[in-house]
């Protein structure tokens, strides 16, 4: 009876949850769409030369993003996976930081950075050219791939390596021979991640890529909010969904197959040599390390000198603003909590399914909870505001929409963690565990989730970084005034003229970043001690 | 299945709490009061009326107090984007409409919300305090609350004798400007649309032609007005002395000077100013009618007016509000700023933007 | 008292058990002795529920199991490479039945500390199960599973991995370890040395099915059939002609294959007997064993010292030397 209710819990929540607050919305808001002029548009959209320059640009900015991430991430993965140095605990939390900042933020960081290199005018220009969007979408998005790929590096076993190397095989050689792929599960959940989020970059792609450069995520809202054009909208909107389901299957089919047994035998990693250590910091520092810098240089810039004065107003409201920074910041910590929470219970179970349900369900669940990463913003939520608007749904302005439409975004890096590494616990554990007496709930709570929890952990610090930082469907829903969270306050800051705004803003920008480092710094640590009771 | 049901269950609670808790906070005031025709504060107190704004509304603390304390009546604000996502936001919601009266929309956006129907007309009686030029809706539909003007900032240490600061739109395309006016692109940005609207409000059809001289003369072109401001114009340490902001821009720049100054370092050339007029609307649909005229005559009072230049940095409507010192010292509005018809803005826009794109971006 | 009565299991579509029975005795080492693929760890499987029985029942006693879950059989499974959670500590991994089946921390703490001591690993609770060795791995898995007291345990090839020398000694060891607890026991090899050590009874497995069961004396002097005289390590295996005649003379009394009971051949000193040649010769457990070849038969016998590899030997045949074989 409890088996039963367990069940269906695990699969009711998960659709209750997506079924409510993304397909319901969705649905609603493509077929207002549709029936607004939306099928002639999409019936035109194949014979239009400027759509088919957009969708084309789409795809290709996010794939080349994509392959850029994960090879400027792989050697980074490897560092925090299998080797052993001071700080590694803490550089694998610094690489969370950037996921928190707001676009204009980094984008303003990245515009200095060129500016200070050189690079924002002549031969090697860098400022509104495409080459700035693949560089910040891997600014971005590095920590997906270092971190997922990371963590899962670090369970496996390292004896076929080692047997390569003995064989014959050069480092290089082995690492591609037999590495990657033992890695691939881990390599396309984080990719299609990657894939997805600059599938529908916005930011980064209006603010770096400047006024020329337009995707269908940026097309789509310059016609809904801009044009008022809804039937335009929603043909791109359909094209973007399709987009993100042939993404998202073909990802989840390079995930499914199984890896090989978590290792039972751990050598202990080796000590990182000085060079490897210093190579990728260096190339870390390059990419994340340089806008984070020129970010921080700027928050302690006041007055014409160095002080902590942007700092000290944080704690103080200016006119434009209903509360503090500082109290913007609490908001946006208890939502990230809340996000957070929610994404945890979904994703989880969600994982669940997808990794010991029925094959069809389990195809669907792997499917339909990593869509709203793809959706647009835009999307999502206008779709909220006209789906959610009867009782007992009435949820348009209830405190609660912004941390779920939060945790939707949320539950994909759960279950990307979660599922390879659910996917790879040794059976022959769980069948130990059986004949010991645990009932298979017993068995997913002391054998699965102590294991898994690495995993769990890690898309859980993810989700909070993502809806710490999240700009885009917050802003579609009614907030009353007091809700103001971090990134929009900062939004606002910067919209109105004045270094001592400006100063605030950075200073605002920064603290995110040190909170969102001390959070998941602080979820990690805690992981130790999980399962390990007598 | 002992795990998961002593695991899951909590977690499975917190979930529909989240979800009951929010469908009962959701109540946004559809108080059952009937309507009134007499619209005595008698009849409005204890309702609540809710505000749909974007996400640049703030007054001081007490400013709603204040007329909570005068009607007896809740106001519950509710923010939601910038300008163009709260006229869409509402026109996708006009069935069953966010809240009771709509703030923010202005008038390049104006005739999009007339044509969806959002509002339901109301002449206040405050309105006699407001110039005739504001008024763009002759019906009433909507209530002019505060203006702001679209203006190019220039940074004036840039200019001195040898090289005098611009005069006007003119000037921009002279050579001897080349290479120092940042813009917003009008199809990202509204002070980028509102600028374009000044050159087509000045130049009339000529108006593609004096954008192909701008780009000749190496106008910059940035997404948002964030980056314009901080990225290419001198004020957030780019290269560009000519900016296109807002004729607030300049006491903003006192205010929240950084070391404290006593004039701000940039102005206003005022001959290139278009206006952007915010209305306030009764949203059709509504079920506190008398609460929400009663608000909006609120908002023309001169309790809410003189709040708005430091909270919003725009205009009162009101004539007879008192400015802030920083705004009369600091100001230069136009006498005779460019201003286009609401319907005539957008009957073109499309055509107009995608022309524009073609010739400045292409 | 464990019966496992016409047991089918279909893996894929093959019967792997097909029909099998068997019944366990009260306190005894049973050691199932059997070729790789014979079916022996999917009898232990699906004797602790892991997998589905198609057919046929497995009870305990009156109580009948075959479609009870793993965890409500009270058996336990040794595993052949441990399968020791690697996220716990030695005492975690010891402690686990026992946190499963609700025993206070106190009680946990207790039998953990008493049933490390019992497998020699004393003061080994804290360590990271990463860090043990082959042997200490296996013996914390034996003591995993001992320490829930299963009313049946089965252990599945678990010195398998290990190398000669420690599984001598640790089959030794088992051997007292689980006649002093009185621990009734199926133990899975096949290694006949090894069964031979440890074994109360020996069951040889073979076609899904049991096909010979008794004591180590009984099995080993009558295996019935050439397979289990094949698995009990017999190797002089004799196939004799139409009327019962081979290279060594006449042994039966017809067609058919006999195993040459052990010590029924040995060299002569004399110069009567049958004239053989050495073709091989090694040395194993203190003896030489001489390979020769009499005729068109190979026969192996013990030899108290070295012969030259070449040499021609003569052989003296005692009395009742055979005994007849099913194949």
């Amino acid at each position: 009876m409890t088996g039963r209710l367990a069940r269906f819990l695990c699969v009711g929540i998960p659709v209750a949850f997506l079924g409510l607050f993304f397909i319901y919305p969705v649905v609603s808001i493509l077929g207002f769409g549709l029936s607004g002029g939306g099928l002639e548009h999409l019936v035109g959209l194949p014979g239009s030369a400027t759509f088919r320059g957009v969708a084309w640009f789409t795809l290709w900015q996010a794939a080349v993003s994509t392959v850029l991430t994960v090879v400027v991430a792989l050697p980074g993965a490897h560092l925090v996976a299998r080797r052993r140095f001071a700080g590694r605990r803490l550089l694998r939390a610094l690489a969370t930081v950037p996921f928190v900042l707001p676009t204009v933020v980094v984008g303003g960081a990245f515009l200095a950075v060129f500016d200070r290199l050189g690079m924002s005018d002549g031969s090697f220009r860098l400022t509104h050219t495409v080459w700035a969007v693949l560089i910040a979408h891997v600014f971005f998005n590095l920590a997906v791939v270092l971190r997922t790929v990371g963590s899962y590096w670090e369970g496996l076993d390292p004896g076929p390596e080692e047997q390569a190397r003995v064989l014959g095989a050069s480092p290089a050689q082995t690492f591609v021979m037999v590495t990657l792929p033992r890695l691939r599960p881990a390599v396309a959940a984080a990719a299609s991640i990657v894939f997805l989020f600059c599938l529908t970059s916005f930011g980064v792609v209006l603010l770096l890529g400047g006024p020329g450069i337009a995707t269908i995520e940026t097309e789509i809202w310059r016609h809904s909010v801009w044009r008022g054009d809804f039937g335009a909208a929603t043909a791109l909107a359909l094209v973007q969904l399709v987009a993100v389901l042939a993404v998202v299957g073909v990802g989840n089919g390079l995930q499914r197959r199984r890896a090989v047994g978590l290792r039972t035998v751990v050598a202990r990693a080796p000590v990182a040599g000085w060079w490897e250590l210093a190579a990728n910091l260096g190339l870390l520092g390059l990419v994340m390390g340089l806008p984070v810098a020129v970010l921080v240089e700027r928050s302690f810039l006041s007055g014409g000198g160095y002080s902590l004065d942007n700092y000290r107003a944080l704690a103080v409201r200016v006119d434009l603003l209903p509360l503090t920074a500082l109290e913007a910041l609490v908001n946006s910590f208890v939502f990230a909590l809340a996000a957070t929470a929610m994404a945890v219970t979904v994703g989880g179970l969600a994982s669940l399914v997808v990794v010991h349900g029925q094959r069809a369900l389990s195809r669907v669940f792997d499917l339909g909870l990593m869509l709203p990463l793809g959706a647009s913003a835009v999307t999502i939520g206008f779709g909220m505001l006209i789906a959610l608007d009867q009782p007992p749904l009435d949820l348009r302005s209830s405190r609660w929409l912004v941390p779920v439409a939060h945790a939707l975004i949320g539950v994909p890096f759960v279950m990307r963690t979660l599922v390879p590494t659910l996917r790879s616990i040794d059976w022959r554990l769980r069948e130990a565990a059986a004949v010991l007496g645990a009932s298979p709930g017993v068995v997913r709570r002391r054998i699965d989730f102590p294991i898994a929890a690495r995993a769990l952990v890690v898309g859980a610090g993810f989700a909070f970084a993502v809806s710490l930082g999240e700009f885009g469907a917050t802003s579609f829903l009614p907030r009353q005034p007091d809700r103001l969270t971090a990134p929009l306050a900062l939004f606002r800051l910067l919209g109105t003229p004045g270094q001592q705004l400006r100063g605030q803003a950075m200073a605002l920008a920064v603290v995110l970043m040190v909170i969102t480092g001390f959070s998941v710094l602080a979820i990690e640590t805690r992981r130790g001690s999980a399962g390990a009771d007598l | 299945m002992r795990f998961l049901h002593q695991t899951t269950t909590p977690a499975a609670l917190f979930v529909l709490a989240a979800v009951f808790v929010g469908a009962c906070g959701a109540g946004n005031g559809s108080s059952t009061v009937p309507i009134s025709a007499t619209t005595g504060v008698q009849a409005i107190s204890g309702q609540t009326v809710t505000l749909v704004t974007h996400d640049s509304f703030w007054v001081s603390e007490g400013t709603l107090r204040e007329f909570t304390a005068e009607s007896g009546v809740e106001v519950e604000v509710q923010r939601l984007g910038d300008t163009g996502q709260l006229v869409a936001s509402a026109i996708l919601t006009s069935g069953d409409p966010l809240g009771d009266v709509l703030y923010g929309v202005d008038n390049t956006f104006l005739q999009r919300a007339l044509d969806a129907d959002l509002f339901t007309p109301y002449e206040s009686p405050a309105l006699t305090g407001v110039p005739a030029s504001l008024i763009l809706d002759p019906g009433h539909r909507v209530t002019p609350i505060d203006f702001g003007d679209v203006c190019v900032n220039y940074w004036i240490d840039a200019f001195d004798d040898d090289l005098p600061e611009p005069s006007g739109l003119a000037d921009l395309v002279d050579p001897a400007y080349s290479g120092m006016l940042a813009v917003q692109n009008p199809e990202t940005s509204s002070p980028g649309m509102a600028f374009l609207l000044a050159t087509i409000a000045e130049y009339g059809d000529g108006w593609e032609e004096y954008w192909s001289a701008l780009r000749h003369n190496d106008v910059s072109v940035t997404t948002g007005w964030e980056d314009a401001y901080y990225g290419e114009f001198i004020a957030g340490g780019g290269d560009r002395p000519i900016v296109v902001s807002y004729a607030s821009s300049p006491p903003a720049e006192v205010i929240y000077a950084d070391p404290p100054v006593d004039s701000p370092p940039t102005a206003v050339l005022t001959d290139t100013c278009f206006r952007q007029v915010e209305f306030a609307g009764i949203l059709a649909g509504t079920e506190n009618r008398a609460a929400s005229e009663a608000l909006v005559d609120f908002l023309l009072s001169p309790t809410f007016q003189e709040d708005i230049p430091l909270n919003m940095f725009v205009f009162p409507a009101l004539e007879a509000a008192t400015l802030p010192d920083e705004f009369v010292d600091f100001v230069k509005l136009p006498d005779n700023p460019h201003v286009l018809d609401p319907a005539m803005i957008e009957a073109n826009r499309n055509d107009w933007t995608e022309r524009w794109t073609d010739l400045v971006l292409r | 008292m464990l019966r496992v009565e016409g047991l089918r299991v279909v893996l894929g579509e093959v019967f792997v058990l097909d029909g099998l029975d068997l019944e366990g005795v009260e306190g005894e080492v049973l050691v199932l002795l059997g070729p790789s693929g014979c079916g022996k760890s999917t009898l232990l499987r699906t004797i602790v529920g892991l997998e589905r029985a198609s057919g046929g029942h497995v009870a305990w006693s009156e109580e009948d199991l075959t479609s009870a879950p793993p965890h409500e059989r009270d058996f336990g499974l040794v595993f052949q490479d441990h399968a020791l959670f690697p996220h716990m500590d030695v005492a975690s991994n010891v402690a686990f039945g026992l946190l499963v089946a609700g025993l206070p921390v106190e009680g946990r703490e207790a039998r953990v500390a008493e049933v490390l001591d019992l497998v020699g690993l004393d003061g080994f609770g804290e360590r990271r199960v990463d860090t043990l060795s082959g042997g200490e791995a296996q013996r914390v898995a034996l003591a995993r599973s001992l320490a829930p007291g299963p009313r049946l345990l089965m252990l599945d090839e678990p010195l398998g991995s290990l190398d000669r020398a420690l599984r001598d000694r640790l089959v030794a060891d088992l051997g007292v370890l689980l006649r002093g607890l009185g621990q009734a026991s199926i133990y899975v090899t096949h290694d006949h040395d090894e069964a031979f050590a440890l074994a109360d009874r020996i069951a040889v497995m073979g076609e899904g099915r049991i096909q010979r069961i008794g004591t180590v004396a009984e099995v080993w002097s009558d295996p019935v059939s050439t397979y289990v005289a094949r698995c009990l390590g017999h190797e002089n295996l004799i196939e004799l002609d139409r009327s019962g005649g081979c290279a060594l003379g006449r042994l039966g009394d017809g067609p058919g294959t006999v195993l040459l009971r052990p010590g029924k051949l040995v060299l002569s000193h004399g110069l009567d007997g049958i004239e053989a040649t050495v073709v091989g010769s090694s040395f194993r457990g203190g003896r030489f064993h001489l390979r020769i070849a009499v005729g068109d038969m190979e026969i192996l016998i013990p030899a108290p010292e070295a012969v030259p590899v070449g040499s021609g030997v003569r052989l003296t045949i005692g009395s009742d030397p055979v005994i007849p074989l099913v194949t």
